[in-house]
């Protein structure tokens, strides 16, 4: 089984994780920003797995698996609010979710 | 009779009571009975309790009604005490304020505030009464408050005028004053005496104090200070003129027959007090002296009916205070009393006057009403000759003789007051008579409109023959030698002994009184009557116009005490409008207010700048946990 090396893991891990900030920062659509911030999950899912590879621990795997967990809760919990914020503004735009700004 | 002492006081309250709770729904004719039938049964049982009391002549009667309260060994009580001195007093109040009450139903007849004029009123008399039956000096000093509180009522009776609120607040403000250093003074009593009961005072302050003590002399003068504010004696009078506002028969209650001699009670009713501070009893004659001189020059130049007579009020207490400070106490007594007598006479025949000529208080719109109204004009003369003392055949010559004569043969009596004493008796004899020659004689220069009616009249012909007749039950050493009203004062107050050797004199004396009361009669008549034209020459001298409008102005004790006292004040008040303290804490408020804006802000609602906030955060823990 061919190994790749923890630098590279960890840099995909990290690239993953950039492009999924960036994208929450610049994507408008909202179910856009829910899939980047997964992306961001997943990036760091991924840092926990070669960490847990590097000491060879199954802390990194049991990680891994409570992020998977928290990730379904909350794209269930995002995807309710995203259909509601549809029935109300009848827009996915976020920016248009601001009516109770300060 | 004893046991109804407490009716006296009990009845005006009563009416006013009556009055405040059902004023609006009685009929008027009821409304005058309870006003007017309050005070008249009140005075009943005084002239029954009075006439016991000449029978028996007790000392005193007492009543207890019921303790007021009790804290820390302090227990006063509503209890009434009747001597000599309170007897004097309660039968003028409860009589003349009767007289006075008569005469109001109908002079007010077509006043709109009916039942608040006689609420007022009542209280008035009920207070007046609580204050001159009182035991101790706190319930004395709730009568004292509660006449206050009633001259600033009906000074300002009809206050939609401006003016008539501003005299009625000068009045009750330059009062406070006074009663401020008399309540210090009633502190000072207790803290020393552990009671106020006026008796026990009285008895044990010759053992607290040696004569002259300086504690005797502090309390003196504190009592003196509020005797002063209430009497409208220098340096507190500029009220009383202003006073006048009022509705005639309110000035003729409270400005001449009762409220303002509520110090010259205080004063003889402390009477040990003084004597044992002979200081501050030479201050009371001091300031009667200068007080009645000052505003008998100030009453020669205006021309206000009611203010003449407002002056001569505060002229004629001067005589009071004088009396009582070289020690003539029952001639001070016997003095207000025929005061309060002829005083109410005129200001009732003042107030009759004024509504006939359709409420002109100015006497150079006046004269000629010799003719128009005859009984106003015998009864008004009455009262001016007793002002002015004309001799023999005037109460007032009586008293008025009796006070000089002792201000200058009495043991604390000396030739500068009773200089000051007979130089006040002429200018009393020019103004008084220059009020005379101004309203009845001469042309007459206002229709009189409407007659005065029975209700009116009745109370003046009373008056008038008080005026003349009461001075006859004291009569001077020398002829007749009768001495019925000081004999009754004798148990309260310390009898007093001419000098000897001007005694065989004494008849000199009543006559240059006599002679300077006609004196001013003929001068008067001189300058008013008989040759005008030597007023107009005094009025085209410059001095003497300046001297007039000085006098005019109160010897300008106004200007000076609105220089002294209100225009700093006013400054201060404005300086102060904005809380200068205050704006510490506004400023706080302020900036949180302030930040809170700022905050907002940040509230924008758009996700991505949220997330963007977490973001830089992170990085900013980050750099911060890594490089430092």
């Amino acid at each position: 089984m061919s190994t790749a090396s923890m630098e590279a893991a960890l840099l995909l891990a990290g690239i993953l994780f950039m492009l999924g900030l960036i994208s929450v920062l610049i994507r408008r659509n909202i179910i856009f920003m829910l899939i980047s911030v997964e992306i961001m999950l997943n990036a760091a899912g991924l840092a926990f797995i070669v960490a847990g590879t590097r000491w060879v621990q199954p802390d990194g795997q049991i990680m891994f698996i409570f992020i998977l967990t928290m990730a379904a809760a909350e794209v269930s919990v995002g995807l309710a609010l995203i259909l509601q914020i549809y029935h109300q503004l009848k827009t996915l735009n976020s920016d248009a979710a601001n009516i109770m700004k300060g | 009779m004893e046991n109804l002492l407490w009716l006296i006081p009990a009845l005006p309250f009563l009416g006013a009571i009556l009055l405040v709770l059902f004023g609006g729904r009685l009929p008027r004719p009821l409304l005058a009975v309870v006003g007017v039938g309050s005070v008249g049964v009140s005075a009943l049982v005084t002239i029954l309790l009075g006439l016991e009391f000449l029978a028996d002549l007790p000392l005193y009667y007492q009543q207890e009604v019921w303790q007021w309260f009790s804290v820390a060994g302090f227990t006063p009580s509503i209890a009434f005490h009747v001597d000599a001195l309170s007897m004097v007093f309660i039968f003028v109040i409860t009589f003349v304020g009767f007289l006075i009450h008569l005469y109001a139903t109908a002079y007010m007849a077509d006043e709109a505030d009916f039942a608040r004029f006689f609420a007022c009123m009542n209280l008035f008399v009920g207070s007046m009464l609580v204050l001159v039956l009182a035991d101790n000096l706190l319930l004395l000093y709730l009568g004292w408050e509660g006449v206050g509180l009633c001259s600033y009522l009906l000074i300002g009776f009809w206050y939609k005028e401006p003016a008539n609120g501003y005299a009625a607040r000068k009045a009750f403000i330059i009062t406070r004053v006074g009663d401020t250093a008399m309540a210090i003074g009633l502190f000072l009593l207790f803290q020393l005496f552990g009671t106020l009961n006026i008796q026990s005072i009285l008895s044990d302050a010759p053992q607290v104090w040696p004569v002259g003590s300086e504690g005797a002399l502090l309390v003196a003068l504190l009592l003196l200070g509020g005797a002063v504010g209430k009497s409208g004696q220098l340096p507190l009078q500029t009220w009383l003129p202003d006073a006048m506002a009022g509705p005639t028969p309110v000035s003729a209650l409270i400005h001449a027959a009762t409220m303002v001699t509520a110090g010259v009670y205080l004063i003889a009713r402390m009477n040990v007090v003084f004597e044992l501070a002979p200081l501050a009893q030479l201050l009371v004659a001091v300031v009667g002296a200068a007080t009645l001189l000052i505003a008998g020059f100030s009453a020669l130049t205006q021309y206000d009916l009611k203010r003449v007579l407002a002056y001569s009020t505060i002229s004629q207490i001067g005589y009071m205070f004088l009396a009582l400070g070289v020690g003539a106490w029952s001639a001070g007594i016997f003095h207000f009393m025929i005061h309060a007598f002829f005083k109410a006479l005129l200001f009732l025949c003042a107030g009759v006057i004024i509504l006939a000529l359709h409420h002109k208080q100015d006497m150079r719109h006046m004269g000629g009403l010799r003719k128009s109204m005859p009984v106003v004009f015998w009864t008004f003369l009455i009262g001016a000759g007793s002002l002015a003392a004309l001799p023999l055949i005037t109460a007032g010559f009586y008293s008025k003789d009796q006070i000089l004569w002792y201000a200058l043969a009495g043991e604390n009596g000396n030739v500068w007051l009773y200089a000051a004493g007979l130089a006040g008796a002429f200018i009393t004899s020019i103004y008084t008579f220059r009020m005379v020659f101004l309203t009845f004689y001469g042309p007459a220069r206002t229709h009189v409109s409407h007659p005065p009616g029975k209700l009116i009249t009745i109370p003046l012909i009373l008056l008038a023959i008080l005026s003349l007749v009461s001075g006859f039950i004291e009569l001077p050493h020398n002829f007749g030698h009768l001495v019925l009203f000081s004999d009754l004062l004798q148990p309260v107050l310390p009898a007093i002994e001419a000098s000897a050797s001007l005694a065989a004199n004494e008849w000199l004396f009543q006559v240059l009184a006599a002679v300077v009361s006609l004196g001013g009669v003929y001068v008067a008549y001189l300058f008013y009557i008989k040759s005008p034209y030597l007023l107009h020459r005094l009025m085209h001298n410059g001095l003497a116009v300046r001297l007039q409008q000085f006098w005019f102005a109160g010897w300008g004790f106004d200007a000076l005490y609105d220089n002294l006292f209100v225009r700093p004040y006013v400054f201060l008040s404005n300086l102060n409008k904005r809380d200068i303290i205050d704006s510490f804490y506004t400023g706080l408020a302020r900036m949180a207010e302030g930040f809170h804006v700022m905050l907002s802000q940040s509230q924008s609602g758009v996700l991505r700048s949220y997330v963007m906030g977490i973001v830089v955060g992170a990085i900013m823990i980050l750099t911060i946990s890594l490089f430092l």
